[in-house]
């Protein structure tokens, strides 16, 4: 626990100290990194730690983007902290009736329902035009962040400056949350669902129930996530939700370790690195990926927070 | 009969099944079978493989729907309600076939049981860590199964005994009115098996358990602990006596136990 806390400060320390040692491309680049760090944080609520894996979850944060264009371009909110509270409640409000179709069902049927939630979610958003802006998207303007207008700031500037820190901020009270979630009794709960859901019924654990609560913390994770995505690129894509995109998701958590509380943060880092390398060396950058996602399910099942977790120095045991 | 738990209790019907069946496709599993466990009781059922004892516990907790009949907790049918309906009203079980979290400690087991028990279930933001009331509980349960030395071990790294002592163990934590064991000591060697039934006798006393119902295949534990028997054959009840009856009627014990001995 001590040694966890210490790991997750000296990332703390690292990453605020980024953008004053890194090229501003650096800086800017760490934006994905926090919000599907973010997102992740809620995906692996619903995986690692309750044991569905969501082959959907994109649809969260698509919520989160759509949502921003709502609230902030039809609508014209201003507010960065008001659209996204507003996105956190859409997503926990859409999760709520899919959870509660999908959290019957475990294993191979949750993911393939989740799947095709998502795909249902994506055909709306490509097909209703008039209302989404189809293929096109859907824009996403600029925001005040704590109030401030920021205008004097190029997008450049913003994102890897005040952006940047405010998104740093809101990783580190969102795992503090989900740290607080997964090591309380309702945690233990989900973990126990996880491990066996019959024994666990037996032992007054309301299963289903659970499951369907961590369903949508989770969204409202991937909502909060999906927001700080748009607001960098200033456009919600239907893109977002479309399968491969939920894989994606998947592969991080996979690569970073999906049993350990850090690895999800620690993938979406690990597959923006390596994404934005692999796509400036060679146009087979998928293939590598893929190749590497191989290697680490055969070679590293833990992923790459299990190794640093053997490696005497990092031996802490981070792990919930 | 003997009080076995709890002496004083009045002996109300805790459980009670009413003309039971079950029937899986043709084959009926079982049929026809009213029994009723009183407080104070250890009711143990025996019977050959097959017999239905587990059908019939799986029934007693809702596990199965019955084919007819029905069963009656506390004076209320148990139709509808689930396992965690169950668990709140006082009846808990443990599995024939090893049941516990393979990735959690002995300590998380058993505090498992405990959230529930002390509805601190939706408690999303306090930390489990520094509760100490259900700390001191799970020590005190684990305490009382042996498995004090083990609280920080998952439960996949334990031996088979311990795995079966955590799952029995984890039942008792609810602190239940009845409690179904389906036969928990299968896999323990002859000399622990007493050990066993002494444990879980004095954990039911002190979790104020009122009655037990056991599934068992050894006469020996059957004969010493139980203040009445339950036989079961092909799915039917051959007989429903006190132990010194049960066991002066050869023609029954040929029934049941010569038939088992051949398995």
């Amino acid at each position: 626990m001590k040694r966890a806390a210490v790991f997750a400060a000296a990332g703390a320390l690292a990453l605020a100290l980024l953008p004053m040692v890194a090229p501003a491309y650096y800086a800017t680049l760490m934006i994905p990194f926090f919000g599907y760090a973010i997102a992740l944080l809620g995906f692996n609520l619903l995986f690692g730690y309750t044991g569905l894996l969501s082959f959907g979850h994109a649809m969260f944060l698509a919520v989160g983007a759509y949502g921003s264009a709502l609230l902030a371009g039809v609508f014209g909110c201003k507010s960065f902290e008001l659209v996204l509270l507003g996105v956190v409640c859409i997503g926990m409000a859409a999760a709520l009736p899919i959870g509660f179709l999908c959290v019957r069902h475990t294993g191979i049927f949750f993911g393939m329902l989740t799947l095709a939630f998502g795909m249902l979610f994506y055909s709306f958003l490509f097909k209703f035009y008039h209302l989404t802006g189809g293929d096109s998207g859907m824009r996403i303007p600029r925001m005040d962040i704590l109030g401030l207008e920021l205008a004097q700031y190029s997008k450049i500037e913003l994102l890897a400056g005040p952006f940047y820190y405010y998104c740093l901020a809101l990783l580190i009270i969102t795992a503090l949350l989900m740290w607080r979630i997964v090591h309380s009794p309702f945690g233990l709960h989900l973990r126990a669902v996880r491990d066996n859901a019959r024994k666990a019924e037996y032992l007054g654990v309301h299963v289903h129930r659970l499951r369907l609560a961590a369903f949508v913390i989770s969204a409202a994770f991937g909502a909060a996530g999906g927001a700080i995505l748009g607001f960098r690129i200033g456009l919600a894509d239907p893109e977002l939700v479309y399968w491969t995109h939920s894989g994606q998701l998947v592969f991080m958590t996979v690569l970073g370790g999906f049993s350990n509380f850090f690895g999800p943060i620690v993938g979406a880092l690990a597959f923006t690195l390596l994404q934005d390398q692999l796509q400036s060396l060679t146009q087979y950058w998928r293939f590598i990926l893929g190749a590497t996602l191989a290697v680490v399910v055969i070679g590293f099942p833990a992923g790459i927070a299990g190794v640093l977790d053997l490696w005497p120095r990092f031996s802490a045991r981070v792990k919930a | 009969m003997a009080a076995i738990l709890g002496a004083g209790e009045s002996m109300s019907v805790l459980l009670e099944t009413r003309r039971l069946s079950k029937n899986f496709g043709e084959f009926r599993a079982l049929d026809d079978v009213s029994i009723a466990v009183s407080a104070g009781e250890l009711v143990s059922i025996i019977g050959p493989n097959g017999a239905g004892k587990t059908t019939l516990v799986n029934l007693l907790t809702g596990l199965l729907r019955p084919t007819a009949g029905e069963v009656l907790f506390m004076g209320r049918s148990i139709a509808g309600m689930g396992p965690v309906t169950l668990a709140d009203h006082g009846l808990a079980r443990s599995f024939q076939l090893i049941a516990v979290f393979p990735q959690l400690t002995v300590e998380d087991t058993i505090a498992t049981a405990l959230i529930s028990r002390q509805g601190k279930r939706w408690h999303l933001l306090s930390r489990l860590a520094s509760d100490e009331d259900i700390a001191a509980r799970a020590r005190e349960v684990a305490k009382m199964f042996g498995l004090a030395e083990r609280l920080a071990t998952a439960a996949a790294a334990l031996s088979q005994g311990e795995k079966k002592l955590l799952d029995v163990a984890s039942a008792f934590a609810l602190n239940p009115q009845v409690i179904l064991l389906d036969e928990p000591t299968s896999g323990v060697s002859t000399a622990d098996k007493h050990t066993i039934m002494q444990i879980l006798l004095a954990a039911g006393r002190q979790a104020g358990v009122k009655a037990i119902v056991l599934v068992e295949h050894d006469m020996d534990l059957v004969a010493a602990y139980s203040s009445r028997i339950v036989a079961l054959s092909a799915g039917k009840m051959l007989a429903d006596l006190p132990p010194r009856q049960f066991f002066s009627d050869a023609q029954l014990i040929a029934a049941v136990v010569g038939k088992q001995r051949q398995h």
